[in-house]
């Protein structure tokens, strides 16, 4: 059983990253990975809120949204009730309440960590990396613990990938780039060099 | 509302505000479905419609929509329409939405939607917020069909599934080359781009936050006392 989550935990993480391996919440990836500290505080809103989304995602579509999930708790008229059809709406409207809830959580309970994450909370709402991964979740048919380790293993991931990105910004400041990839260009081109690498964890099987 | 103003609108985000080079949005998609030409248009197609309408209804109604929750309103009605584009892409076109699997449902949190909704919807009227939609999405489009043409055409050697380019595994001349078709190739195709924009836009070069130092002079030889 442990062998399987961890096996899980690092397939989410290396083999199939969120940022590198299915380019999910680029836009936030490539704005904010100019400075290490950013990045990280980034990193570490993003696991939080996807250890706490998927595994509710989760629940939703199993006990709700799936072919006949209500007829099991509801009784058997509810049996052919597929709601899959309003599946993104929920999952989004679950992100943007968790987020919202735990920013106000934050703010009265852990005001360190709530001025430390500052604008980039908000922001979660909108990094397709959240979303994709609930939706992957629903494509890989987890249960509920697997869904768990997804969660952590995702978030992870991009925390991880961003935090190298930006070490690797950080030193390329100093070097001598063409005129028209300054910033964005070379940025663009050292993320489709990372993302090469990471393809080389492909071969892995677990 | 003059009539330039509304071509301003549709024309800036193609080169000179282009979401994708210089807005940073929606970039997400643009690697991942790029492999093929068709898919990439119906991608561009479902995109454009989503942020031209998802731009008109918000700003329709942006003076009721209080501050604090509008996050969740422009969320609700971007999640509609996706919904709506989902369903239509499933019932007519089948294939191509197995193939762009999660990232049509993407399109939610894709930031160009957002992002114009914020910077644009909530501010100007209705049908110049809808031009404004429709200006980004082909902005968009314009980035992500060159993209794919660039990998189909030298990846496979076809273009929307003609044969342009013989293959050898066909018969033909044409060697494909693979690398094209790995998704991170899109990364570095689209930061050539930027790259070329840049040049022809010079305004858009962002400052490095260190330069070179000027070589330093040459010590003045005429000077020098010669030591022969």
């Amino acid at each position: 059983m442990f062998e399987h989550y961890l096996s899980l935990f690092v397939t989410t993480v290396f083999i199939e990253n969120i940022a590198l391996s299915v380019f999910l919440g680029m836009c936030t990836f490539i704005a904010i990975s100019k400075k290490i500290d950013a990045a990280f505080g980034l990193g570490i809103a993003v696991i939080v809120v996807c250890l706490i989304t998927v595994p509710l995602n989760n629940f939703l579509y199993n006990f709700v949204i799936r072919d006949g999930a209500l007829g099991s708790w509801l009784g058997p008229s509810f049996a052919d009730v597929n709601l899959q059809f309003i599946g993104l709406i929920s999952y989004i409207g679950v992100i943007a309440a968790v987020v919202q809830i735990l920013e106000m959580f934050l703010d009265r309970y852990v005001p360190a960590l709530y001025n430390a994450l500052g604008v980039f909370l908000p922001l979660i709402t909108v990094n397709c990396a959240i979303l994709g991964a609930s939706l992957f979740m629903v494509e890989k048919d987890l249960m509920f613990g697997e869904s768990v380790v997804y969660g952590l293993g995702a978030g992870f991931g991009w925390a991880l990938a961003i935090v190298i990105l930006a070490g690797i910004r950080e030193k390329l400041k100093y070097s001598d780039i063409p005129d028209g990839l300054q910033g964005l260009g070379a940025t663009f081109i050292i993320v489709g060099l990372m993302s090469f690498g990471f393809m080389s964890f492909g071969g892995i099987s677990l | 509302m003059s009539l330039k103003r509304y071509q301003e609108v549709i024309i800036k985000p193609l080169i000179d505000d282009n979401p994708i080079a210089l807005q940073i949005l929606g970039i997400c998609s643009a690697l991942a479905v790029t492999n093929n030409l068709t898919v990439t248009l119906v991608m561009c197609l479902a995109l454009t419609t989503v942020v031209s309408f998802s731009n008109l209804f918000i700003s329709i109604i942006r003076n009721h929509i209080p501050s604090s929750i509008r996050i969740i309103v422009q969320m609700t009605i971007i999640a509609s329409l996706v919904m709506v584009v989902d369903e239509i892409l499933k019932a007519y076109d089948y294939e191509t939405s197995k193939k762009l699997s999660v990232f049509v449902g993407l399109i939610i949190t894709n930031c160009i939607v957002m992002g114009r909704a914020e910077a644009f919807a909530m501010k100007e009227k209705p049908l110049l917020s809808f031009f404004d939609g429709l200006g980004n999405g082909l902005g968009y489009s314009l980035i992500l069909i060159g993209v794919a043409i660039i990998r189909e055409l030298f990846g496979s050697g076809t273009l929307m599934g003609y044969e342009i380019l013989p293959l050898v595994s066909n018969g033909g001349w044409y060697v494909g080359n693979n690398l094209l078709l790995l998704p991170p190739s899109s990364f570095i195709i689209i930061g050539l781009f930027i790259w070329a924009i840049r040049s022809i836009r010079p305004e858009q070069v962002e400052d490095p936050d260190f330069k070179l130092a000027k070589h330093s002079t040459a010590p003045d030889l005429s000077k020098r006392e010669l030591n022969v």
